[in-house]
Order: structure tokens, then C-alpha cells, then sequence
């Protein structure tokens, strides 16, 4: 049950991602907000489904780690081309 | 395999910074051949990714409880979403080439084909991964006790979904 929740949850941020897409929005906060998303669907994707929230915290920190540090390149790479 | 998980990520990771940067450099060129890519399939294409990874879960889950056939009928399902990414992108990829777009064409294509295609592949290698998974799922190879194979193809497969959820903003929506 609560993978199912856990799946429309992020069939859900994926949508909103579409949205944001379709009626053009851009700039600063719209990344920022994209950003946040696609974090909070990798941390379940690396926690819930790859189970690592199980196992050695070495693997889930190694595995968030590389989330989170190419989500800041992303980040400092638009804000270098703004 | 979490040794080439993890080098396979470190491989995307390069690729999304290096296309991040030349982005940086060129926004108008890249914002405007952005436009030029169909959203939808990319958004549905992400929706299969995460169906197709519940799908894993489930089979995992499956096997943990003894129940080897429902684990290989996950697989299979996983397995058909996997198909049907690779008939959409492969339908994308068609309409790209068909109006003579290439990796030479500028400097987003040149990103964008490499970056998808390099994922494509991905995809194909975790079908056929999963595809192995299930076979020995079949002959009983896996059971309550002894699973290590379905959980290290599901994270393999996860990995696939994970870097998809990462290109899909990044290549056909921020702007």
C-alpha cells in the first residue's frame, strides 16, 4: 500500500513538471521548484524503491550524495547563465 | 553491481553538468530547440519508467513472500513497460531523424541525442537484465531465503528510472 501511495505521488510531481513545461513558465523559482521536485522523487526512488533506506547508510548517503550534488551543479549552472 | 551503479551514475552525472554548463553558455539556442521537443512523450515516457519500477518492487516484494511465479509476472510487466519506452523513444528518435536532425546539427541536438540515446541504451540493458532475472525466477533459481539476483536487477533498474527522472526536467523543461 504504501508503495502505491508513494508511486501516484510521483506520478503526480511528474505532472506537475509536464504542466510547468506546457504553459511555458521559466526563470529562477520555476527551477528551483523543478529542482526540489525531481529531489523529492529521488529520495523515494533511493530510499523506498531501491530499499536502501534498509541497508548501510554508506550506500544511501553515497547514492544521495550524487542526487544532490547534480542537482546544485544544475542549479549553478543556470544561475551562471542568467 | 552497486560498484557499477554507482559508476554509471557518476558517468550521468557529467553528462548532466556538461550539458547544464553548455547550456549556461548558449540559452537562447538551447531554449529555443528545447521547444522543438515533444513533452508529452517525454512525460509519458517517465510515467512508464515509474510504473515500470513499482512493477520491480512488486516482484521483489513477490519473492521475499515465496510466490516465484507472481515475482516472474512483475518482471514481465516490468519488462513490457520497458518495451513501451523504447517504442516511444524510438518513435521520437524517428521524428528527429526524419527531418534530417543530427548530433551535428547544433549544439543542444548534439546533447540531447547523446544524453537520450546513452539512456536508451540503459533502458535496453535493464530489459535484458530483468529478462535474465526472470528466467532464473522461472527455473527457481530464487526463493524466500535466496533473492540477491532479483533485488540487484531491480536496483539496477531503479538506477535507469532515477537518472530519467533528472533528464526529463532538465532536457525538456527548464528554460
Amino acid at each position: 500500500m504504501k508503495i502505491a501511495i508513494l508511486w501516484l505521488l510521483l506520478v503526480g510531481l511528474t505532472l506537475l513538471t509536464w504542466w510547468a513545461g506546457q504553459v511555458g513558465y521559466s526563470g529562477q523559482w520555476l527551477v528551483v521548484a523543478l529542482l526540489i521536485s525531481v529531489f523529492t522523487k529521488g529520495h523515494f526512488i533511493i530510499a523506498d524503491f531501491m530499499a536502501l533506506r534498509e541497508v548501510s547508510p554508506l550506500w544511501r548517503i553515497l547514492v544521495h550524495g550524487w542526487l544532490v550534488l547534480v542537482l546544485c551543479l544544475i542549479y549553478l549552472a543556470y544561475w551562471v547563465g542568467m | 553491481m552497486w560498484i557499477f551503479i554507482l559508476a554509471e551514475l557518476l558517468v550521468f552525472a557529467i553528462f548532466f553538468t556538461s550539458y547544464a554548463f553548455a547550456r549556461s553558455g548558449n540559452v537562447a539556442l538551447f531554449n529555443h530547440y528545447q521547444q522543438t521537443l515533444n513533452r508529452d512523450i517525454g512525460a509519458a515516457n517517465t510515467l512508464i519508467l515509474l510504473t515500470g519500477s513499482l512493477f520491480v518492487v512488486l516482484a521483489v516484494q513477490a519473492i521475499k513472500a515465496g510466490k516465484v511465479s507472481l515475482c516472474r509476472n512483475w518482471l514481465l510487466a516490468s519488462i513490457g513497460s520497458g518495451a513501451l519506452f523504447v517504442i516511444l523513444k524510438g518513435i521520437e528518435f524517428a521524428d528527429k531523424f526524419g527531418q534530417g536532425i543530427s548530433l551535428s546539427t547544433n549544439t543542444f541536438y548534439m546533447f540531447y541525442l547523446s544524453l537520450t540515446f546513452f539512456h536508451f541504451m540503459h533502458v535496453i540493458l535493464g530489459m535484458i537484465i530483468l529478462a535474465a532475472v526472470a528466467w532464473k525466477a522461472q527455473a527457481g533459481d530464487y526463493s524466500a531465503a535466496e533473492h540477491t539476483g532479483v533485488e540487484t536487477g531491480a536496483s539496477y533498474w531503479h538506477m535507469v528510472d532515477l537518472v530519467w527522472i533528472v533528464l526529463f526536467p532538465l532536457v525538456y523543461v527548464i528554460r
